[in-house]
This record gives C-alpha cells, sequence and structure tokens, in this order.
C-alpha cells in the first residue's frame, strides 16, 4: 500500500489546483502513497482507455451525467463502500460505481454596469424580453443545463423541474432562441462574454462567475434558482492499482478533506458533513453552492435522467438552435 | 534512334528483346522494393487507420452492423444546417482569400527579391503565431466592445454597434486571415515563375498593359490561383477553432459537429460517420476540380 503511485486525472486549471491542495496532497500524506496528475477530457478518454485496453488512470473526474452513461457501458469498477463512507452524501450521487465529488452550479449572471441591482434575477426574468431588453447567452454545448433552466423560466417550480419535460422544455428554448446572441460552448467563453461585454446577461458555472467578480467586473448573480450539477469520481474499469485507488477515494470524499475544497476554488463539497467540520469560515459559508442554504434554491440535475434521455434530447436541442 | 532499331532488326532474334524486357521487370521490381517501405508506412498510417473508421461508422450504439450513423444525417435537422454552413463558409472564405490573395501575390511577383522577401515576412508571421492567439485577437478587434466598433462610434460613424463577432462575418474574418498564406504562396510562386518575356512579347505586338495582364499574365497565373484555391477550400473544410470561438455557438461546422458527436454518443461510429462523409465529399471535390480546371490547375497533388 505504502509507497504504491496512483494516477488521478481532472479537469485541469484552477479547479485541479484546488484539488491538489485540498484532496491529492493531504491523501498522498496520510496514505504514503505518490499521487500522479492528469487531466482529463471526460468520458471519451475513459471510453478510449478502458475499450482499447491501455487504462492509464486509476481515478478520474467526470460530470455525473457522463459517471451514468459510463456506469451503463460497464466502463467503471465497483466501488466498496465498506472503505468508502457515503454518509453525507446525496443519495442520488452515490452509486455502484461512481461517486459525487463536488457541485458546480448554472447561475444567472447579468452586468450591473446594464441594470445597476434591477438586473433579471430569474429564468423568468432572462426570457423577459421587454423588461430586460440586451444582449443574451446561454449554453449551447450542455443542453441539459440549457433545458434545466429552460424548465424554470416556465415557471416550474425548483423540486418539480425532475424529470424534464423535454419538449415543454424546447418550446421554451424556442422562445428565447432568437434573442440569444452566443450559444457558448465552455465555460472560457461564457467568461469572456460577459467579461467584454459582448452580452448583458448569460448562464455561467457559479466557479468562473465568481472569478469575475474578483476580477472587479461589474456582475452580479445568485444562488437562486441555480441549476446544481454534480461531478463524480470514477475508478476505470481495468485500473493498475485499484485498492490504492478505492482508499485514496475515499479520503477524497471524506468530510474533513471535502471541507478544504471550498477553501480554495468555488465549487462546493459534496459531502455535507464537510460543513460541520468547522474548517470553512462562516462569512465564506454563504458563497458556496453546496451549503444547506444554497441548496434549498437550486434544482440538482439528475445524472441518471440524462443518462436515458441526453442524446435525445441534445439532438433536438442542436436541431432547435441551429434553425 | 533509327540506327538503334535497325540494329535490334538485324538483330533479329526475339531473345535478344526478351532478355531485355525480363531485365526490365527485374529492374521495376527492384524499384518497387526499394519503394516497399514508405508505401507500407502510407498503407499503415493512412490506409488502415481510414478504413477502419469506416468499418466503426458501420455499427451501432449496440455494436450491430447497421447504417444507423448515415440515416442520422437525414432524420436529424441539425446535420443538413451544418453541412450546407460548413460549405458556404469554406466557399466565402476561399472566395475572399482569392480576392485579397491574388492582388497581394501579383504585388509581391512585381517587388525587387528584396523588397519581396521583406513583404513575405509579413505575409508568413502570423502563419507561425498559433490560431487560438489569432482568434482570441479577432475576438478583441471584432467585438461589440471591441476595437472596431468603439472607433466607429467614437467617430460617429455609426452609432449601434456592428455585429462582426459571434456570428458569421467573424468566422469568414478570422479564417480568412489564418488561410490567406496558404493561397498567396503557391500562387507567389507560380507567378515568379511567369516569364517576363513573354509579356514584353505582348507589349511588343501592340496589347496594352491590361490586355496583356488578362491575355498572357493571368491565364499562365491560373495553376498557381488553382493550387491555392484547392489548399484554401479543404482546409475551410475541416476547420474548428475558429468557427467555435467566432461563431458564438450558431455558426456549426463540420468538424465541430465531428466533436459533440464523438462525445454525445457512446459508439466511435457516430462520429467516424461524420469523419467518412466528409472525406469522401472533399475527394469528390478534388475530382470536380480536377475534371473542370484540367490536369494542370492541380499541381498539388500532379507531378507538375
Amino acid at each position: 500500500m505504502a509507497g504504491d503511485t496512483i494516477t488521478v486525472a481532472s479537469w485541469g486549471g484552477t479547479y485541479q489546483e484546488a484539488q491538489t491542495k485540498a484532496f491529492f496532497k493531504p491523501t498522498a500524506d496520510a496514505l504514503g502513497i505518490t499521487i500522479r496528475e492528469d487531466t482529463t477530457n471526460g468520458l471519451d478518454d475513459v471510453r478510449l482507455q478502458v475499450t482499447g485496453n491501455a487504462v492509464k488512470w486509476d481515478i478520474t473526474e467526470l460530470g455525473a451525467d457522463e459517471c451514468a452513461r459510463g456506469s451503463k457501458e460497464g466502463l467503471f469498477e465497483k466501488l466498496d463502500y465498506g472503505i468508502i463512507d457515503k454518509s453525507g452524501i446525496n443519495p442520488k450521487l452515490v452509486h455502484d460505481d461512481w461517486v459525487g465529488i463536488s457541485y458546480t452550479s448554472v447561475v444567472l449572471i447579468y452586468r450591473t454596469d446594464v441594470f445597476g441591482d434591477k438586473g433579471p434575477k430569474t429564468w423568468a426574468d432572462f426570457w423577459n424580453v421587454e423588461k430586460f431588453p440586451g444582449r443574451r447567452a446561454l449554453s449551447g454545448s450542455q443542453a441539459t443545463e440549457t433545458l434545466s433552466v429552460a424548465a424554470l423560466a416556465e415557471g416550474i417550480p425548483i423540486d418539480k423541474v425532475y424529470p424534464v419535460d423535454i419538449d415543454g422544455a424546447l418550446k421554451s428554448v424556442d422562445k428565447i432562441r432568437g434573442h440569444v446572441d452566443a450559444w457558448w460552448t465552455s465555460g472560457a467563453q461564457a467568461m469572456q462574454l460577459v467579461k467584454d461585454g459582448e452580452v448583458d446577461m448569460a448562464s455561467i458555472w457559479n466557479g468562473r462567475a465568481g472569478t469575475l467578480k474578483k476580477e472587479g467586473a461589474p456582475v452580479s448573480f445568485s444562488f437562486d434558482q441555480g441549476v446544481l450539477t454534480a461531478d463524480c469520481m470514477v475508478i476505470p474499469k481495468g485500473a493498475k492499482n485499484k485498492d490504492a485507488a478505492m482508499k485514496a477515494l475515499a479520503m477524497f470524499v471524506s468530510p474533513q478533506l471535502q471541507a478544504n475544497l471550498p477553501l480554495y476554488v468555488d465549487n462546493g463539497p459534496v459531502n455535507e458533513k464537510a460543513f460541520e467540520t468547522g474548517k470553512i469560515p462562516q462569512d465564506r459559508i454563504k458563497d458556496i453552492n453546496s451549503s444547506p442554504e444554497n441548496v434549498k434554491t437550486q434544482v440538482l440535475q439528475d445524472a441518471e435522467f440524462w443518462r436515458d434521455t441526453l442524446v435525445e434530447a441534445t439532438e433536438k436541442f442542436n436541431n432547435l438552435i441551429q434553425q | 534512334m533509327s540506327a538503334q532499331s535497325a540494329f535490334h532488326e538485324s538483330a533479329g532474334t526475339n531473345l535478344n528483346a526478351q532478355s531485355l524486357r525480363a531485365d526490365a521487370r527485374r529492374e521495376s521490381l527492384r524499384l518497387l522494393a526499394l519503394l516497399a517501405p514508405s508505401l507500407f508506412l502510407v498503407f499503415a498510417i493512412t490506409i488502415v487507420p481510414i478504413g477502419w473508421l469506416f468499418w466503426l461508422s458501420l455499427f451501432d450504439e449496440a455494436g450491430a452492423f447497421s447504417a444507423a450513423n448515415y440515416a442520422r444525417f437525414f432524420e436529424q435537422a441539425s446535420y443538413i444546417k451544418t453541412f450546407v454552413t460548413t460549405f458556404k463558409v469554406a466557399f466565402i472564405v476561399t472566395g475572399a482569400c482569392v480576392l485579397l490573395g491574388y492582388p497581394l501575390a501579383y504585388m509581391l511577383s512585381q517587388l525587387t527579391r528584396r523588397a519581396a522577401s521583406i513583404c513575405l515576412i509579413f505575409v508568413i508571421l502570423p502563419f507561425w503565431t498559433s490560431v487560438l492567439v489569432r482568434t482570441y485577437a479577432w475576438l478583441v478587434i471584432l467585438q461589440r466592445k471591441g476595437l472596431i466598433n468603439s472607433w466607429l462610434i467614437d467617430l460617429g460613424v455609426i452609432s449601434q454597434p456592428l455585429s462582426l463577432a459571434n456570428n458569421l462575418s467573424g468566422v469568414v474574418i478570422g479564417m480568412t486571415h489564418i488561410l490567406l498564406p496558404f493561397l498567396v504562396l503557391p500562387l507567389y510562386a507560380s507567378m515568379k515563375t511567369i516569364d517576363t518575356d513573354c509579356l514584353r512579347a505582348g507589349m511588343n505586338l501592340g496589347a496594352g498593359p491590361a490586355a496583356t495582364f488578362r491575355q498572357i499574365f493571368f491565364p499562365l497565373s491560373l495553376p498557381g490561383l488553382a493550387s491555392g484555391v484547392v489548399i484554401v477550400f479543404v482546409l475551410c473544410l475541416g476547420f474548428f477553432v475558429t468557427p467555435a470561438l467566432m461563431g458564438g455557438g450558431k455558426v456549426i461546422m463540420w468538424a465541430m459537429r465531428m466533436e459533440q458527436t464523438t462525445s454525445l454518443y457512446s459508439n466511435w461510429g457516430a462520429g467516424a460517420a461524420l469523419g467518412v462523409v466528409l472525406l469522401v465529399v472533399t475527394l469528390a471535390l478534388l475530382g470536380l476540380f480536377q475534371w473542370l480546371l484540367g490536369a494542370r490547375a492541380t499541381g498539388v497533388w500532379s507531378s507538375r
């Protein structure tokens, strides 16, 4: 065990740097193992490694809907919940072969130099082009997120959004699509569109929104009507150091290490017990998307719902926004 | 020549000719053997993967043999739309490159060698800069609060900002900038080989400068132009970065669709089918170019 080397892949950038400090380094120290890092592009990479019999990662991060799809394809090793303590993690994110690791929120951001503090607060406001004239951007690459906010825009309460009425949500997208000036395809692009004033309001990931605010951009956002999307971790099938990986993964989701994450980045911990460790300063808690208060105002994306509907919904969504 | 054949005939027997032919065959076999390593390389790194790609495209998500990956292009309207967009962008960008590149190459070809090499550096310099960097630079220049719009508004030329980025015009501007050297370089090379004596002869025979250009220079520059057009057009068809960043999600080109499809579907076949279609269409177009413009225009891949 001690002396083992495992390889963990995540999304790179500031997020992975935060994970290194919050999860990887403390785990390596505690278990006496070496954790090497790599970056992933997502499920395709895992599929390529597993189907090509060339698994180089022992643990990799994915989006929750990717985990649900990959699980259906049989790409992951079973997790041992005798080693991994799942208490404190939303049961929707605890599965035979994948477990949640952190949360991102899709939030509504608007520029305060355009709207003052009277900008669009809800997705219904975002859809209201008469009351809130201005340029808009939504995600074109994450159909699941845009369909979720489209359902919220129709006035569906947050606890009724899932299962998403896809045709209804598409009708809602149809109403706004003529007023959307850009369909962003990456977090960096969403940030750039808002930062440069190319659009006045947008859907954006809370980490990017937080960065904009810290850089002093005139923007405002809240977790009201946010869409919580979880990230998850898996052990790819055929991983070479499965046992060490299992122990490392157990550390990553433990309340103590989970509580480290929001100290370095805006992605919230997936283990709600992290908020009870006392590690997170009180004034920081209100800014964390997965804090008990903020979770109440948001919709949790249902990974298993999208596992079965993603392809059809995405194709329909693409047909619509490309008209 | 005639003396030689007379000698052969005088030698009379077929024996000699036969052994000569056998020699020639051996010789070509030996040459083929010399060629074998490179043929093998081409086979292994080009033919096999493309064949494999084609093979993969014939299987659906359940792993069964089917045409589902191809049928999808007709079932989902967005694929046809993407296809049309891809060709529309390729035609516009190629046209823009010709309009900008021809006069530029002509000017370069008329300069002295020293001046031309300095100017060529300006053509090639952006060529060495990352596509990503150049695309972001265009974004800074073209967007709503970018340089061009701020200047024009400050100067009072326009009151509302022009939509130059995050749409088709942004994509066309960005791609034209990146692809221009691919047209200018072959065109310049072919213009430099035009014999100025031909032009002088034309003038001598009474043609004015315009007629000389139209009747002598322009036709002689066509092979270079055709090479450039083919290169630019084909590169356009597979472009990814610029449309992804400058198109605002509204200009979806074929390569972007490949990326989307590869991550959306669990079988490689879905993305592979898109690759196969693009390859077939590109080859068909190259064939069409060759047929339309004649062999001389296709210097890119023929020995000329």
